[in-house]
């Protein structure tokens, strides 16, 4: 396999964004990482999205033939690829487009993850969101989504202790981290009182323990690394990438205060990479609900399973902490466009790694990690990037 | 959902069937062709079982934001329930206050309403559960 470097990434703000289109937003983000990677548009190669559900947030499919050719590259005529994946789609279109560059089928590949959720209304968002569960035998019968996480939640109280309060501490920290994104949804500082007096959502979840719902997109230029060196001085190498699944319902699995699909992935990128948990120093992890990012420092193995929370309260994985985690606010504070987040995720690893983290930068951030869950966890995507420098 | 859709899958909403693997004897919910444990060995050899409709309860929510068609029933009680063969299920839990909801709860199935097409619309049956008695 050949090594392959990120050399130019970009990002649209998140929020209600209700004057931009899919098509605004996937382009914007195209564009700007083109412009980073300072590449021609005839260097491209291919085009790879990650969308969940275009289809049914704005009734449009075929987007990645639609994002290419309004980002102006109709007439090149490149191969365009639209991968789901439930909300690791993102992920998995960098992974697959990873593997066209290693193989040799193609040397630069630019990956774009967009959603545009809020042309629909929150309930029929919240109806499409819980599409990537069952629908045969988990929402039929009137789970939701958040109802879901929240049994996964209920579970991990019983077992481990874990407190309302620890789960408040995700939401604290990744909005005070958002407060310094300028592209975050939400940045505003928030406190432990604000998470707990919060309406529920689904028990023990409030409206604070659950990302919202978001439109905007993000994009990373993917390039073959002996090229990637003519682009920048500091290429961002994909060292390692594991990709699992698992039973779709929850209730298949075999532990529900673990996510076997994100431990199995972490495991694989990680051997991958020839790395440990404890060589990495920024994580961007799936917090889609405060519990999913206590799993995932957990089942990734930065602190021992069952103290995520008491980990998170004590500011382990505060910015500059032990590990820095969502430094970019996560999906909590700077948004949920589930089809972004992989990418996302990705652009702010990038960042940190470059230095270019501004108020948020992790000191001496040499490696970091993405952790990208489909649903309930049926799917985890652990990508592990170093400077290629 | 489609009329088609929810009729296919009537004998399992309405009587627990599942299957029971000939291979290794490890019961599944709803049906399986293949054996979660015994892969290509339990094909052919899986056996549909009724399951009892006793179990226990392994976690729960209470539904606050719910979708359409539950809106006139929040806030409710989803769990998953382990049954007595060992495979668990999701489901509804009723004639129980929420604050009353324990883990390891015993509950047994019931045969309910679980919703409408529309508002003369075919109407979906299957299980919910409620405390044994």
């Amino acid at each position: 396999m050949r090594d392959v470097a990120v050399i130019g990434v970009g990002e649209t703000e998140f929020g209600e964004l209700w004057d931009r289109s899919f098509r605004d937003l996937g382009i914007e983000a195209g564009l700007k990482a083109i412009q980073d990677a300072k590449l021609r548009s005839e260097d491209i190669d291919a085009v790879y999205i990650g969308n969940m559900s275009a289809g049914k947030f704005i009734d449009q499919e075929h987007v990645s033939a639609l994002v290419a050719d309004y980002a102006g590259l109709a007439d090149m005529h490149l191969p365009t690829v639209r991968v789901e994946g439930g909300g690791a789609c993102g992920a998995i279109a960098l992974l697959q487009a990873r593997l066209a560059i290693a193989s040799g089928m193609h040397d630069i590949v630019v990956v774009g993850g967009a959603e545009k959720m809020t042309d629909v209304g929150e309930v029929q968002a919240a109806e499409i969101l819980s599409s990537t569960a069952d629908q045969e035998w988990e929402t039929v019968f009137g789970a939701t989504f958040a109802g879901l996480y929240a049994m996964m939640a209920r579970r991990h109280m019983y077992e481990y202790g874990t407190t309302r309060e620890q789960m408040a501490a995700v939401a604290v920290k990744n909005h005070k981290n958002g407060a310094l994104n300028p592209e975050a949804q939400f940045q505003k500082e928030i406190t432990i009182e604000t998470v707990l007096q919060a309406p529920w959502v689904a028990e023990p979840l409030g409206l604070f323990d659950c990302a919202p719902l978001s439109d905007g997109a993000a994009a990373v230029v993917l390039c073959e690394m002996q090229k990637a060196r003519k682009f920048t001085d500091t290429p961002i190498r994909i060292a390692g990438s594991g990709q699992a699944s698992d039973f779709l319902a929850l209730h298949d699995r075999r532990d529900l205060t673990m996510m076997d699909a994100t431990v199995v992935a972490g495991k694989r990128a990680f051997a991958e990479a020839r790395l440990n948990p404890k060589d990495v120093q920024v994580a961007e992890v799936h917090d889609n609900f405060t519990i999913s990012e206590i799993l995932a420092i957990e089942d990734l193995r930065f602190v021992e399973k069952g103290k995520g929370g008491p980990a998170t309260a004590d500011g382990l994985t505060a910015l500059n902490g032990k590990i820095s985690v969502n430094t970019s606010g996560g999906l909590k504070a700077r948004g949920q466009p589930v089809g972004a987040t992989g990418v996302a995720q990705a652009v702010e690893i990038v960042r940190q790694l470059r230095g270019q983290g501004g108020k948020r930068q992790v000191v001496g951030a040499r490696r970091g990690l993405t952790h990208t869950l489909g649903g309930t966890g049926a799917t985890a995507v652990v990508h592990i990037f170093e400077r290629g420098d | 959902m489609a009329i088609p859709r929810f009729w296919r899958e009537i004998q399992s909403r309405y009587n627990l069937i599942g299957t029971k693997c000939g291979s290794c004897g490890k019961v599944d919910f709803p049906p399986r062709a293949v054996c979660p444990t015994c892969g290509r060995r339990s094909v052919g050899k899986m056996q549909r079982i009724q399951l009892a409709g006793k179990g226990a309860v392994v976690t729960y929510t209470v539904i606050h934001d719910a979708p359409a068609q539950f809106e006139m029933q929040k806030p409710y009680v989803m769990a998953i329930v382990q049954m007595e063969e060992g495979v668990r299920l999701t489901s509804q839990l009723i004639d129980v206050k929420p604050e009353h909801v324990k883990i390891g709860m015993k509950v047994q199935a019931t045969f309910r309403k679980l919703g409408q097409e529309g508002e003369a619309g075919v109407i979906h049956y299957g299980y919910k559960f409620r405390p044994m008695a």
